[in-house]
């Protein structure tokens, strides 16, 4: 009937994975979305050419006045040692992204590999793996994250040993979730009846089933990392002084908020700008891709 | 409903049994002297002894373990390194700050959150609605302290309405030192729980039952409020259940920025001194309430919903 | 009782009269004609039942009088009167005050009718708010009465329970209750049996003859079950893709059906077949696609008997007998009822 030819015309236009042209034109009508991919593209690039944008070296101290006002000189004035805002806040963004890529890399291939045993092996190990999962996913992650961090010291390391201890289990249980669901399917079986091994099964029929709602899962976590990192940071328990950093430089900011707002707030905006367009990108790839994965979460 | 009520104290005690020996197995593994980092090298060697002796760090780690459990069952949780107080009357002080600040944030967060979500869900796709879930996208993906040191800059320093830092004293100082920390932690569940509202209202009025009651001629404020709203709130609930993990983690940068004391408060600075029984006794207070929180949820659901009732 | 700029031109008017009602859904793909020139009567204290296959508009036609219509339908061209009244001409908040007044429904399926998280108790009273002067404990009274009355067993005790303590049998007979309990003028029941099974069907279709005769409203009973509604109904009309292709009394329709689709229905329904037979008769063809404008007869593609006529023309209403009329060339020779 004439639903069902609407029906099937809009599903083929949600196809879009298929063509790259067909995803472009999806993601132009979405404009959030389009504006977050701008946002993300300005972090990236600001990260990856920093070396050529900043004004001051981002680490010496007293290449200008203590807590000076932005000038032409210093485009966002200086902090309490007289180093350059501007140039702290173009270098203080490579961090974020590495620990961000890094920790969800991680989490990603660790989390898979858990679900797909915990899914597809047998029912005892299973069991025993939801258990640790869910045990880890009720264990107030922040205060982890600052028990493990006051402990191994703050480095790049120790954040993402942390952020990828708790998001495993978090993807691992969305994976063993599909894994489950196709194992039971009427294909998976017909492929086993024909002698498939379990490797050649996983691999070939269950991994690309499974990655997709996984990896729409970790760009929409991107933000929520990049957020903690520089949560840590802000504590001072993120990066060593004097390396640049958004959340030390809102730290900073925040220790002179009376006299010199201008270094709270330089701190505060690329913060905001990378979560928001992270956010906004991650929203409309997860209406475009999978839009009915928002309700299982 | 027992059985549940015993599987819950089953699980809560494995999550904390294991987070607290995981802890424990983190300080022992880490390289380096825990004393020494504290004390700095100059101390002399009896001073580190004794330091030693107090943290327990002198034992095996089975030993640690099985002493720290033993003593937990026993009410005790150690000593601050600092102080020599016992740890749990330490936390105990912090927690009901950070328990204000958390029931206040949620409380108004839940007050707006609701009607606003009801209201987009009513006039969907209308310029407030699209406005409204911009903005609470945006709100939920701004880090809280961000938001803190924001509210910070514009109420308390520019504009000089409110206090910036402290707890007050008596009540009404309370109330007014609560209102700035109670927002920036808030106003990220005020978009989170309107959207999360406005998603199941939606999902709700399009069901049978909702057809059946306005095919008897009931108003559309009466079906919202009296037949959809109580289904509507049910995932809120349980949101709002898990979500306390989230929020004791806001609770950690809310009190730091604003100079508040609280258990986040305590477990940082306890963190950046090295003070670990501190450190291990916060944890077990926060999983503590996590854990708690989750069953209330569980069990306000089920007093709101019939079918739920049956499943505990 | 009626005021004259809605009066229609009959002299004696029916407790429901729909005419020449035109209906679309708004999709993606265009305008989907739902309803097609459907005219239809109810007199009052009979029961009228619409047969059809699925998709033909015959729930649509009833949640159209009830007002209950989603967002993107729209109604084109025709009027519903109702106890005289045009319910397109009234405002939104007078229909509302019919419906559950003097316009009561019962649904498809009981498993989902009812509020999970409100007591029986609470429904039932609630549904009685037009009745201003009946207390809370007298509305209560009356519920438990209902129940009673439809077969719910220990009703007093009962009244308190929430719908998933009761079976869908039961919540169908719940669902009755509630819409019989308000004592409408005229009661639209929408495949109220379908989700039952058998034995339930046939307990079920007899209350609902012994209630309408004991309050003495109009039912307009929606179903695909022929025997349900040779069993119920005073008069059918026969629907398809969006027509009403004939309408006449039961005899009428059952023993003497004029449309070639309906004479397809009958041969179709299992229950009505007397030869031993391995396979089950079926109408060969699927229901046109209802997007866009056609000109000829909408049964042409599936029609054993279709000539060139029927591709050119849109058949008009013939008058076969007193209250026996069809949509189809083939009774041209006929009287013509109407153009």
């Amino acid at each position: 009937m004439a639903t069902v030819q609407a029906n099937r015309a809009e599903a083929n236009g949600e196809q879009g994975p298929g063509t790259f042209l067909s995803f472009l034109r999806q993601m132009s009508k979405n404009r959030l979305g389009v504006l977050g991919a701008l946002l993300v593209v300005l972090v990236f690039a600001s990260a990856i050419f920093a070396p050529l944008i900043i004004t001051h070296d981002p680490i010496r101290i007293m290449v200008g006045p203590r807590l000076a006002a932005p000038s032409l000189d210093f485009l966002l004035g200086t902090d309490q040692l007289g180093r350059d805002t501007f140039s702290r806040i173009i270098m203080g963004g490579r961090i974020p992204l590495l620990v961000a890529f890094a920790s969800l890399g991680i989490s990603l291939a660790l989390g898979l590999v858990l679900g797909l045993v915990a899914g597809f092996g047998p029912r005892w190990l299973d069991n025993v793996l939801l258990l640790i999962f869910d045990t880890i996913r009720s264990f107030p992650s922040i205060i982890f994250a600052l028990a493990v961090i006051g402990l191994l010291g703050p480095s790049v390391t120790s954040i993402i040993f942390v952020i990828a201890t708790t998001s495993i289990p978090i993807y691992a249980r969305v994976a063993r979730t599909q894994t489950e669901a196709l194992r039971n399917s009427e294909y998976i079986a017909a492929e086993q009846s024909m002698g498939a091994g379990t490797t050649r099964i996983l691999a070939v029929h269950v991994l690309p089933n499974v990655i997709g709602p996984l990896i729409i899962l970790v760009s929409m976590d991107v933000p929520a990392v990049i957020a903690v990192q520089a949560g840590l940071s802000f504590l001072g328990l993120g990066v060593r002084p004097p390396t640049p950093d958004w959340g030390a430089v809102l730290n900073d900011g925040y220790n002179y908020i009376k006299n010199t707002p201008w270094l709270a707030i330089a701190g505060g905006i690329p913060i905001i700008l990378a979560t928001l367009g992270f956010t906004f990108l991650g929203e409309a790839l997860r209406d475009i891709f999978d839009p009915k994965l928002g309700k299982d979460l | 409903m027992w059985l549940y009520l015993l599987k819950r104290v089953v699980l809560g005690v494995a999550v904390i049994a294991i987070a607290e020996a995981f802890l424990l197995l983190m300080i022992h593994a880490v390289p380096g002297d825990p004393a020494v980092a504290l004390l700095g090298p100059q101390a002399t060697p009896e001073f580190r002894a004794q330091l030693h002796q107090q943290m327990g760090l002198d034992k095996p780690l089975v030993v640690q373990i099985v002493t720290f459990f033993g003593g937990l069952l026993r009410g005790n949780l150690g000593f601050d390194v600092f102080s020599q107080r016992p740890v749990a009357d330490v936390v105990f002080e912090q927690l009901p700050y950070t328990i204000e600040l958390i029931l206040v944030s949620i409380l108004w967060a839940v007050a707006v959150a609701v009607p606003l979500g009801c209201y987009s869900a009513m006039r969907r796709n209308s310029m407030i609605d699209q406005a409204v879930g911009i903005v609470a996208v945006a709100t939920i993906a701004i880090p809280s302290f961000v938001m803190a040191v924001s509210a910070l800059l514009i109420f308390a320093v520019m504009l000089g309405w409110l206090p910036a830092i402290g707890a007050g004293t008596g009540f009404a100082d309370r109330v007014i030192h609560l209102i700035l920390p109670a927002f920036a932690m808030g106003i990220g569940w005020v978009g989170y729980i309107s959207r999360l509202v406005r998603a199941s209202m939606l999902e709700i009025l399009g069901e049978n039952h909702i057809r059946m009651a306005r095919s008897f001629g009931l108003s559309e404020w009466r079906i919202v409020t009296g037949y959809a709203l109580p289904l509507a709130i049910l995932p809120t609930v349980t949101i709002i259940g898990v979500g306390i993990a989230w929020l004791l983690s806001s609770a950690v940068f809310i009190e730091v920025v604003f100079a508040r004391p609280g258990i986040g408060a305590l477990i940082v600075n306890a963190v950046r001194a090295r003070n670990y029984p501190v450190v291990m006794g916060g944890a077990l207070v926060t999983t503590f309430l996590i854990v708690t929180a989750t069953t209330m949820s569980d069990l306000i659901n089920a007093a709101l919903d019939p079918r739920a009732r049956e499943e505990l | 009782m009626r005021r004259d700029g809605t009066a229609p031109q009959m002299s004696s008017l029916s407790l429901l009269e729909v005419r020449g009602l035109d209906l679309y859904f708004g999709t993606p793909s265009g305008g989907v004609h739902a309803l097609r020139n459907v005219s239809l009567e109810v007199p009052a204290a009979q029961i009228v039942g619409i047969v059809g296959e699925s998709g033909s508009g015959k729930s649509t036609l009833a949640y159209t009088v009830m007002g209950l219509l989603p967002e993107n339908a729209e109604v084109t061209a025709g009027a519903i009167f109702f106890e005289g009244r045009n319910l397109f001409n009234m405002p939104s908040s007078a229909r509302r005050g019919i419906r559950g007044d003097r316009l009561s429904m019962i649904f498809q399926d009981p498993m989902t009718s009812l509020n999970p998280v409100r007591s029986i108790e609470s429904q039932m009273i609630d549904i009685q708010h037009h009745d201003r002067l009946r207390s809370r404990r007298e509305k209560r009274a009356r519920a438990i009465a209902m129940l009673q009355r439809v077969g719910i067993p220990d009703p007093d005790s009962r009244i308190g329970d929430y719908p998933h303590q009761f079976s869908g049998g039961m919540r169908q007979r719940i669902c009755i209750a509630m819409a019989l309990l308000v004592e409408p003028a005229l009661l639209i029941a929408d495949e109220p049996t379908t989700a039952l099974d058998a034995t339930l069907e046939v307990q079920i279709i007899r209350l609902l003859k012994d209630l309408q005769e004991e309050i003495g409203c109009a039912v307009l009973f929606v179903s695909h079950h022929l025997g349900a509604v040779a069993e119920l109904c005073d008069r059918v009309a026969v629907m398809y893709a969006g027509e009403v292709v004939e309408q006449g009394t039961v005899r009428d329709i059952f023993h003497n059906p004029a449309h070639p689709y309906t004479r397809a229905l009958l041969e179709c329904d299992p229950g009505r077949i007397r030869k031993r037979t391995r396979t089950l008769p079926t109408i060969p063809g699927d229901v046109p696609s209802l997007l866009g404008v056609d000109g000829g007869c909408i049964f042409r593609q599936r029609c054993p008997s279709a000539f060139d006529r029927c591709r050119q023309e849109k058949p008009v209403e013939y008058r076969i007998g007193p209250e026996h009329s069809a949509r189809c060339h083939l009774l041209s020779e006929e009287q013509k009822v109407s153009a």
